[in-house]
């Protein structure tokens, strides 16, 4: 019999407890967009046709895109609101582009649209570091600003799908082996932030920054720099859903990605991403995405009101927040319990 | 090895590894330190002692880096070391270990320790395993017992201090400067923290050490040094000094001296608390105040003493238990009925809780009066004002107009303007949480009094306070909390400054 228990019994629970934790809540997604997705098909076969399931991932690719820009500002204790409006000016950007150089690389669009977002994002993030104002606020006034300059610049005009390269608009109907192009582009998003926010110093010290601020201070982590480029994160990747959406609808006014920005934000709670700060993962961000997505393609189907729709959406993050409050009462107070060290 | 003796002939040889000359910091109007000098010697541990308020944390975040001194010069090995911020002092070698541990709660204990140098393999990656394997290594060094791979959140004060103290010593750092590192730990924990200061100091790191238990700062310094007021007092070998000098010129002046003559007359019982509990904060709380006595609740940081006096007042529920005053029951969580009731309390953290720092003078003075001073439903400004007024004289609040706003006020300034709120209510029981903190040795006393004289007129005064003197010189009753729970109820006559420590760093005693 052994009288004594191994040392790190107890704490070592925590561990797996804490990480179980985050596991329930990213499978309880997973699970609810399956479970959505077999009750739709019960009702519907048609449902999981291959045209349906492109035009879903097609639809969640654009804001799981945007999600993830928006993930790694939250995850550093801040928002940005600004998202949709840099969308739209990408967007529009792209076109105008592309019509007065049809030739130029798809690439090099890209890149543009990129580039656009980064400097819109790079304001955002100026303005923040040097008002030291709230994000929320500051956002929330490019948010009309940079909707303003796209007003501006768009006026009443259209550009209409027929006006753009064959080339360009093949990338946004494209597929590879069934699976839409321009969805690569997401998982390739996805993946790439969620390893770097994972093994990168810079990664964890944007979780270091979010999980308590003068702690990291402290710890001589350059809060204002990090932040900084968070929000040149959030505004490239918004300047690159533009892109995206112009290569998908091919038409594009001053209205693009109008409203859009509570969806990107509701879709990173609905993922797990604490609204505090300091947990969650992009990948969990961009399931909420899919499953936002999801539930507004499949709500028509399943025979429910437009009506209900924003109502689902608002029930979805209400009870994300209550799992996360209930797993994380929980985790706290098995830690504590489980703090008695020999 | 060139450790530092006191024979007088190598302290002319050996040269200052770090040392300070001249610092001086304000913090608006109040000087927290003056002219302030400072030298650390490689292979030698030096303490930093002084009153709660004598500068010795401001000089601690001069050194971090964290506050950027008004005057004086900074010079590591001789050459002057510019300090902007934290990462500058960190690149110097200075690691501090703060008196209050700054975590971070999402992230695992490895990470914490690690943070912002992480070992890194290849493609820049962060390595964790081998991050986790040196965090488990330090820990073993240090013979503790914690999880590297569980988050910091839900660790107890003690271990968040341990996990501090091995990020320090993670760092390898040329000075170690420690802030009350020892306040949460227990006995065994203190001497294992001291084993590995001292094994640092033989290894040539200038350790600085700053406690309020001098009986640790001679069992581990060689030097230490004295700070009153802000101001440098002395620095002297431990072993030409006694404990007896460092506290007189710690204090400057008789203790006695600072604390009003109280000849105690204790009514009837006003506050009963009986088996008081939230869970996670404090559990099974009893005790009673009666009128006229002042009881001082003392305890470590974190040890549910301000959470004790937030769920009386009704700011935060309470899982079982109940308050009694005056032979009514309170409701839990209701403010409004205790203030009814005649509960007043004067939150520890007044520029969050207390005040509203944008509001005049006197609209902060009459907040929690308004209802009393409207005439038909409306506030009229003349009764405002002269009800402000005669609060602000009687306390001596040094104020420019009573229309400006709060923020310009001094610190002690400001907690007078706290105490004219509550006390315009004329509460029968008053609740005051660490009443002087971070305010200057004159205000303190004008606060004293003022206590001592509320008592005299038969309030129930329950206060919170870390600072021994404090609670030793003011009350009546001594109730020690650790942990969460009551663990000691001293009599004036039987406290002390050992029995009060002893019962709120005791460890539990079995598992």
């Amino acid at each position: 019999m052994i009288v004594e228990a191994p040392p790190a019994e107890a704490p070592t629970s925590g561990a797996r407890l804490a990480r179980r934790a985050f596991v329930v809540r990213e499978l309880g997604n997973a699970l609810a967009l399956v479970l959505l997705v077999a009750v739709t098909v019960a009702v519907n076969p048609r449902f999981l046709s291959a045209q349906n399931v492109k035009d879903l991932l097609l639809g969640a690719t654009i804001l799981a895109t945007l999600a993830v820009g928006q993930a790694v500002v939250v995850i550093t204790r801040n928002v940005d609101l600004s998202v949709g409006s840099i969308l739209g000016l990408s967007a529009f950007a792209t076109g105008s582009v592309l019509v007065a150089s049809p030739g130029l690389p798809i690439p090099l669009v890209l890149l543009l649209g990129v580039a656009l977002g980064a400097g819109l994002g790079a304001v955002n993030g100026g303005l923040i570091r040097g008002a030291q104002v709230p994000a929320l606020v500051i956002t929330l006034g490019t948010l009309y600003v940079f909707r303003g300059l796209d007003y501006l610049w768009a006026g009443s005009r259209q550009i209409n799908a027929a006006d753009l390269p064959a080339g360009f608009l093949r990338m946004g109907t494209g597929t590879v082996v069934g699976v839409p192009v321009l969805a690569l582009f997401a998982v390739v998003v996805v993946v790439a932030v969620g390893y770097y926010l994972r093994n990168y110093r810079g990664g964890r010290e944007l979780y270091a920054i979010g999980s308590e601020p003068a702690a990291a201070r402290l710890s001589g982590i350059p809060t204002g720099r990090r932040v900084f480029a968070a929000f040149v994160a959030s505004g490239a990747l918004a300047g690159l859903a533009g892109v995206l959406h112009a290569a998908r609808f091919g038409t594009l006014d001053a209205n693009a990605g109008l409203n859009m920005e509570l969806n990107v934000v509701a879709a990173v709670v609905v993922g797990g991403v604490a609204i505090f700060g300091g947990s969650g993962s992009v990948y969990g961000a961009a399931l909420g995405a899919v499953l936002l997505t999801t539930i507004r393609a499949a709500l028509p189907v399943l025979g429910i009101s437009p009506f209900w729709q924003d109502a689902t959406t608002g029930a979805l993050i209400l009870a994300a927040i209550g799992l996360d409050r209930v797993l994380s009462a929980r985790v706290a107070r098995r830690l504590r319990e489980g703090k008695a060290r020999g | 090895m060139k450790r530092f003796t006191n024979d007088g002939v190598e302290s002319q040889v050996v040269a200052p590894l770090l040392a300070l000359d001249g610092i001086s910091k304000s913090f608006g109007a109040v000087a927290a330190l003056r002219d302030v000098r400072l030298e650390l010697f490689g292979g030698e541990a030096h303490a930093l002692v002084g009153e709660n308020g004598a500068g010795k944390s401001t000089l601690v975040k001069i050194l971090a880096g964290v506050h950027v001194p008004d005057a004086g010069t900074i010079t590591l090995d001789g050459a002057p070391l510019p300090l902007s911020g934290p990462a500058d002092a960190r690149a110097a070698g200075i690691a501090v270990i703060y008196q209050e541990p700054t975590l971070f709660p999402d992230l695992t204990v490895a990470e914490n320790i690690f943070m912002g140098r992480q070992p890194r393999r290849s493609l820049r990656r962060v390595d964790t395993a081998r991050m986790r394997a040196g965090a488990a290594e330090l820990f073993a060094r240090l013979g503790v017992r914690l999880d590297p791979d569980r988050p910091a959140r839900g660790l107890s004060i003690a271990d968040q201090q341990l996990v501090e103290i091995v990020k320090a010593i993670s760092l390898d750092a040329r000075v170690l400067v420690m802030d009350e590192p020892t306040a949460a730990l227990s006995g065994v924990e203190v001497e294992r923290l001291f084993s590995v200061a001292r094994s640092l100091r033989d290894a040539g790191t200038a350790v600085l050490f700053i406690s309020h238990r001098l009986d640790e700062v001679f069992t581990l310094c060689e030097r230490v040094t004295v700070l009153r007021d802000g101001r440098w007092v002395c620095t002297d070998p431990a072993d030409a000094v006694s404990v007896d000098d460092v506290v007189r010129r710690m204090v400057g002046r008789e203790v006695s001296a600072m604390f009003p003559e109280r000849d105690p007359v204790a009514g009837p019982p006003r506050l009963r608390v009986r088996g008081l509990t939230r869970h996670g904060s404090f559990a099974d709380v009893s005790f009673t105040v009666h009128s006229g006595e002042i009881v001082a609740l003392a305890g470590l940081v974190g040890a549910g003493r301000s959470e004790v006096s937030r769920a009386i007042f009704g700011v935060d529920r309470y899982d079982a238990g109940e308050v009694v005053v005056d032979g009514a029951r309170l409701p839990p969580g209701d403010t409004a009925a205790a203030i009814r009731a005649g509960l007043a309390l004067v939150p520890e953290d007044r520029r969050q809780q207390g005040l509203v720092m944008e509001l005049s003078v006197e609209r902060n003075a009459t907040l929690p009066r308004r209802w009393a001073l409207t005439r038909a439903g409306l506030l009229f400004g003349g009764t405002e004002r002269r009800a402000a007024a005669d609060w602000v004289r009687r306390l001596r609040v040094k104020a420019g107009r009573l229309i400006d706003p709060v923020s310009t006020l001094s610190g002690g300034n400001q907690q007078k303007v706290v105490l004219a709120k509550w006390l315009a209510t004329t509460p029968r029981v008053l609740i005051v949480d660490e009443p002087t903190r971070g305010i200057d040795v004159g205000t303190k006393a004008d606060v004293h009094r003022l206590l001592a004289r509320l008592a005299a007129d038969g309030v129930a005064v329950l206060m919170v306070s870390s600072e021994l003197p404090e609670v030793l010189g003011m009350a009546d009753r001594v109730l020690v909390m650790r942990e969460g729970r009551l663990v000691a109820d001293l009599p004036r006559a039987d406290a002390d400054e050992e029995t009060v420590m002893l019962a709120a760093t005791r460890q539990a005693v079995g598992a």
